[in-house]
This record gives structure tokens, C-alpha cells and sequence, in this order.
């Protein structure tokens, strides 16, 4: 779960992170309202889950009030890679001299969480990383005993951070690993730390992810979670609870696994079609699911034609097989061709159940895959 | 032979008492397997399927000579029953609760490190020797007793790789499902190195997927070390960067790490023959015997 900047920012800041002054605007109003407080240059920055905003005109610096308003009225309500900006943080520019990288995530290889620390700060860390590895110093940290202070100075001073606020650095980074650990994050970034003239260090950027996985312990957090959706079918995805990834192609998706789903989407792929969809209906799934997938797969305007694939071990065909009659004997017409293999429990007790008469069957995924491709080739011929 | 689990391998099932505990003790106890125990706090004393219920893992340890523990317990209290079976010395844990904490698990990952029990998974599947013993949820009756070892991080394309290789009757010697985690206990190196050693095991397919560098291991592994031919297959070619696809570990990194190419590339490398389709991955198994 991704938090805005101004979620982070104000967690950084309870925790003692110095970050710029700044408030959050829903209207070019109170936009104006926020800058009249905080005075030039501001920032004002598109609050949306997307990296690279600065690139894509999310982020505009303000030196007066006609810039102000004028930016405000531009970033509010833009399309930001596919998302609507609501929010925008209007913030105290900072006058800075140097930019840093400061990081705390999970090393999966080695199964522990790492510090790393950067003096290239302020542009894609990603590239950095690719170009020019050693310029990006990194301490793992023992997960079972938490950081020792020492290890924030060590990582600090290996980057090359100016010996004058080094320290201040190293206590920003311990400050980031608390709140790594007490708020399950999967991943805290500022990109990037600022040095101003004064030699004072500003959390200038934050990114915060927390583990899905922990929210259960995590109930501030997960009130936080600002539901954003790229579109009314992922929102409907997250309503009913499915693993659901959009894609641009038009065969519709929907199996039990995520490995095998994958699968599907390749072969999909490997056959001459394009995946709609990546759906994952879970393992166990009753009838309800099932009518709940075929929903989302027939609101997809992009969808030619389905392909149902299920490999039962807790799943059971019979059930998947009801679920599917149910779902297709709504319609007078059905919407879109669907093709379905069922494999494992109970598979051919739902071959036999299943009305041949509103889906067509397969035996093998690689049968069942190359129909629905050549289904959806005659829908768009 | 095989790796990991056969016909003595003596199991208790950690929290047998819950629904999913239950179901699949019964499974279990149905293909065979040795199912000793359960172990469920405040439960000691009761029975399921005729099995004695203990309070802690150490006392089923004690009173049934357990060696292996099966954990069907729900997220919140998995890494603790993790950890119990960890500090109880037993040769064998194998973790089929998904949605665990990834901090919890570099926790116990760090513990895994000073202690000699092998951890399967969590969020996997399970182990299964056909004929033998079944540990978790894998459905017993598509399997079949031969000479084909079969690791993967995901449990449904496991069964449709089985499924390809018993239907052109090439048995299984072990296959275990080691999880779609971020962190995971026994990793494809743990799992090629064994079936290496395993003299019953003549070829090995490897089904990976996207995310993390687990598979560019594996293949360096086995140009370096391995006789036994290895087919693989990888899940997630057309997975968009950025996006996690179901499993929590399954996701390519905004740099481009984790890729299916980098992943397909390094296996044929190392020599390893990758299937475009699951048939394809039996085409080679075939090929090898």
C-alpha cells in the first residue's frame, strides 16, 4: 500500500524529520489560501500514487501569486499517467546547495532490511543504481536486533556526505528505519534530502510503502489507504476483493493461482493474442466468486472474448462449474465468448454440469487458450 | 528415494483444529502420510481424524516422536508457529499460511540461519513424495511414483506441469512448492542441490517466475554443479513492470529487475532448456529419459 507524500511527510514529521512547511489543497482556493501562509517560491505538488510527477508536470514551482493560481488550476483535475489528481500539497520551496538519497527497504536476497545512502540525490536512484552502482553506499541491518546507531554514521560516511552534516544525515536515517520497523513498511525513500545554505537537512520528498500483509496490525495506516484506482474496474476488483491487474489486450483472463494465471497471460501472449487481464480468483472459490469474475471480465469494454482456466486443489470444479452456469444463464445473449478447462478436484464432475450450451470446453490450457484467441480474432475481424 | 519427506517422516499439523487444518490433515491422512499430531494452544487433549491434539509442539514432539510439522495457522500467529517449530529441532517445517508480515519473515529468516530445520515456504504449497507422504495441499491423485524431481514458487502451475508430465506417465520422485514470498525458507538451490544428491531423481523441472533474483541463482547453480538435466519454465513474460501479479514476491522491479527475459536468459546460459508452454517443459523432460 503506497501512501501520499503528505501522509509520509507528516509521519516524518511526528517522528522529529525536519520536513518544509506546507498544507494540502483539494481547490485552487485554498491552494491560495496556503501559499498567502507560506509565502514564495512554494511548491505545488500533485498528490497521486505515480513515480517520475516532476517529469510528467506534477510538480510546479510557484513565485508568485498568478504562478500560484495559475499551476493550481493546472495540476488539479490533470491526468497524471492515468490518474486524476485531487490533491496537491502546497509546500515552502527550499533553498538548497546539494541533494542526497537516503533509503531504507528489504533486501530480498539476503532476507534483511538495508540502508543505503546516495550523494547523487534528487534524480532517478533507479539509474544511478544501473550506471554508476558504487555511488550509492548500503548497510543491511540485523533484523532480529534492529539498527545500531553506528550503522547510520558507517553508511553516512561511506557515501561521501559532507563531514559538517553528516550527523544529521545519519539521524534522519535512524529516524527512517523506526518508522520502517514500527509501521511495516516495505520501502521509505527521500529523494531528495536537501542541504540549504545554512547547512540546515530537509526531508524535501518521501515515499512510504507499507506491507499489505501487516495491515492488520497497522489500523492508522490502513484507514490512510486513500483508495486510488485507475478506473472503475479496478476499483470494482478491489471491492471484491480479486488480485486484478488491467492490461491493454482484448482476451479476457480469469484462473486460480498466480503462477498459473501468469501462465495463461503468456500463453495468451505466445498464441498471437493479447491478455485483457490478469484475474486471480483465489484459492477454494465458491459459485459467488466465479459470477463475481465473469462481472468484471464483461464490464471490460476491451474484452473480446474469455478464457476460464482452473487447476483445482482446494478449488472444485463442480463449484467453479455451478458458479459459471449461474453467472451465463442471466443473460439472454451472452456478452462474450468463454471458453473454459477445468483440471484437478472434482474437474470432471464440472465438465459434466457445465451447459455446453453458454460456453465451450476444453481439455488442455493450451487448447482452451488458442480458442479464445481465435475467438476474439473473429470478434475484431 | 527422494528428498526432503518419505514413508517415516512423522508429522504434526499445526493448528489441526481450524477449518483449513482439518480438511487438510484429512488429506493428508488419506495418501498416506504419517500424521503423528496436532498442535494447538488450549486444545491439548482433544482428537481430530483420531489424532492426538497437543498444546505446544513440544510436548507432541515428546509423546509422538514427531520430526516435521505441517503450519496451517493464520498470518497474525504464523511466524510465532514458525518459530516454535524452529526452536523445537525438528528436521522439517513446512509453512502453508499465506500473508504473513515480510518483517516477521527476515526475522525468522534470521533464525533460520541458527538452526539446522529445513523451512518450506510460507505461502506454498506444500512437499509430496508420491506414494509416500504429502505435506500440505497439494492434490495427491495427480501425481505419480517416478524419477522426475519438480520445484516452483506456485502451487496451481505445479499441478498443471504435473499433470503434463503424468499424463505421458514420467513420475514425480519429490515435488515441493517453495512459495511465492519475498522471503521463503528453502530456496531453488536448496531444492536442485537435494534432487543432485537424490539417486531416484533423473531429471528436475524448475517452474519460476517473475521478481526478485531467486531463478539467476538457480541457474548458476546448476552450469556449475549439476549432472542431472534441468528443464525449466518461467510464469509472468508479459507481466507490466511495477505491478504485483497476485503473489507478493511476483513483481518487476521499476528498474527491470526480476524479468522473465533476464530469468529465461540466465537458465539457457546455463544450458537449461526453457519451455514456452508447460507441454513444452514435458517435450524436454521426455528428451532427457
Amino acid at each position: 500500500m503506497k501512501l501520499h507524500e503528505y501522509q509520509a511527510k507528516s509521519l516524518f514529521a511526528d517522528a522529529g524529520i525536519p520536513v518544509p512547511d506546507s498544507r494540502l489543497a483539494t481547490s485552487v482556493d485554498e491552494a491560495l489560501g496556503a501559499v498567502d501562509e507560506i509565502g514564495y517560491p512554494a511548491a505545488i505538488k500533485a498528490q497521486v500514487h505515480v513515480g517520475g510527477r516532476g517529469k510528467a508536470g506534477g510538480i510546479k514551482i510557484a513565485t508568485d501569486r498568478e504562478e500560484a493560481e495559475q499551476y493550481a488550476d493546472e495540476i488539479l483535475g490533470m491526468d497524471l499517467k492515468g490518474y486524476t489528481v485531487d490533491q496537491v500539497l502546497v509546500e515552502a520551496g527550499v533553498d538548497f546547495v546539494d541533494e542526497l538519497y537516503v533509503g531504507v527497504t528489504m533486501d530480498r536476497g539476503e532476507g534483511k532490511p538495508v540502508l543505503m545512502v546516495s550523494t547523487e540525490g534528487g534524480v532517478n536512484i533507479e539509474e544511478v543504481a544501473e550506471s554508476n552502482p558504487d555511488a550509492i553506499a548500503r548497510e543491511h541491518v540485523d533484523p532480529a536486533f534492529g539498527l545500531h546507531p553506528y550503522q547510520a554514521r558507517k553508511v553516512v560516511y561511506e557515501a561521501g556526505v559532507d563531514a559538517d552534516v553528516a550527523l544529521d544525515v545519519a539521524s534522519i536515517l535512524s529516524t527512517l528505519y523506526d518508522l520502517y520497523e514500527e509501521n511495516d513498511a516495505s520501502e521509505i525513500e527521500v529523494n531528495p534530502v536537501m542541504i540549504t545554505g545554512d547547512r540546515d537537512v530537509v526531508a524535501a520528498d518521501a515515499v512510504m510503502n507499507i506491507d499489505e500483509d501487516a495491515l492488520f496490525r497497522q489500523s492508522d495506516l490502513a484507514d490512510m489507504a486513500e483508495a486510488s484506482y485507475e478506473d472503475d474496474l479496478e476499483r470494482k476488483a478491489g471491492e471484491y476483493g480479486f488480485d486484478y491487474v488491467r492490461l491493454s489486450g482484448n482476451v479476457g483472463i480469469i484462473g486460480n493461482g498466480a503462477g498459473l494465471v501468469m501462465t495463461t497471460l503468456d500463453l495468451v501472449d505466445y498464441y498471437g493474442g493479447a491478455p485483457a487481464n490478469f484475474l486471480d480468483i483465489g484459492g477454494g472459490a465458491k459459485a459467488e466468486r466465479v459470477t463475481q469474475a465473469l462481472d468484471m471480465v464483461f464490464s471490460d469494454d476491451n474484452v473480446d472474448a474469455v478464457v476460464f482456466n482452473i487447476f483445482g486443489g482446494i478449488t472444485r470444479g463442480d463449484e467453479v462449474a455451478k458458479g459459471i452456469n449461474e453467472a451465463l444463464e442471466q443473460f439472454d445473449e451472452i456478452p462474450k465468448k468463454v471458453v473454459v478447462r477445468l483440471a484437478g478436484t472434482n474437474a470432471e464432475e464440472g465438465m459434466e454440469i457445465l451447459n455446453t450450451d453458454l460456453v465451450e470446453v476444453e481439455k488442455t490450457l493450451e487448447d482452451a487458450v488458442q480458442r479464445a484467441v481465435a475467438n476474439a480474432e473473429e470478434v475484431t475481424q | 528415494m527422494s528428498i526432503f519427506v518419505d514413508d517415516d517422516t512423522r508429522v504434526v499439523v499445526q493448528g489441526i483444529t481450524g477449518g483449513e487444518g482439518k480438511f487438510h490433515a484429512g488429506q493428508m491422512i488419506e495418501y498416506g502420510t504419517n500424521v503423528v499430531a496436532g498442535a494447538v494452544p488450549g486444545k491439548g487433549g482433544q482428537e481430530v481424524h483420531g489424532v492426538p491434539v497437543y498444546d505446544t509442539v513440544d510436548e507432541a514432539v515428546e509423546a509422538e516422536d514427531a520430526d516435521a510439522s505441517v503450519i496451517f495457522v493464520p498470518p497474525a500467529f504464523a511466524a510465532d508457529a514458525i518459530f516454535e517449530s524452529l526452536d523445537t529441532d525438528l528436521d522439517l517445517a513446512v509453512a502453508i499460511t499465506e500473508g504473513i508480515p515480510t518483517q516477521d519473515m527476515a526475522k525468522v529468516n534470521k533464525r533460520l540461519d541458527e538452526t539446522d530445520t529445513r523451512l518450506i515456504g510460507p505461502n506454498c504449497p506444500g512437499i509430496i513424495t508420491p506414494g509416500e507422504a504429502k505435506l500440505g495441499i497439494l492434490p495427491g491423485n495427480i501425481f505419480s511414483e517416478g524419477n522426475v524431481g519438480l520445484v516452483s514458487r506456485s502451487g496451481t502451475l505445479t499441478y498443471q506441469v504435473v499433470d503434463n508430465l503424468t499424463e505421458r506417465g514420467l513420475g514425480q520422485s519429490t515435488a515441493i512448492g517453495i512459495g511465492g514470498d519475498p522471503i521463503i525458507g528453502t530456496s531453488f538451490v536448496d531444492a536442485l542441490e537435494a534432487f543432485e544428491a537424490d539417486t531416484d531423481t533423473d531429471a528436475v523441472v524448475m517452474c519460476g517466475e517473475i521478481g526478485g533474483e531467486d531463478e539467476e541463482q538457480a541457474a548458476k547453480f546448476i552450469g556449475e554443479h549439476m549432472d542431472t538435466p534441468v528443464a525449466g519454465f518461467i510464469a509472468g513474460r508479459t507481466a507490466p513492470p511495477g505491478k504485483r501479479m497476485g503473489h507478493a514476491g511476483a513483481i518487476v522491479s521499476g528498474s527491470g529487475t526480476g524479468t522473465a527475459q533476464s530469468k529465461i536468459d540466465a537458465l539457457n546460459d546455463a544450458g537449461v532448456p526453457v519451455g514456452d508452454t508447460p507441454e513444452e517443459v514435458a517435450d524436454h523432460v521426455e528428451d532427457f529419459l
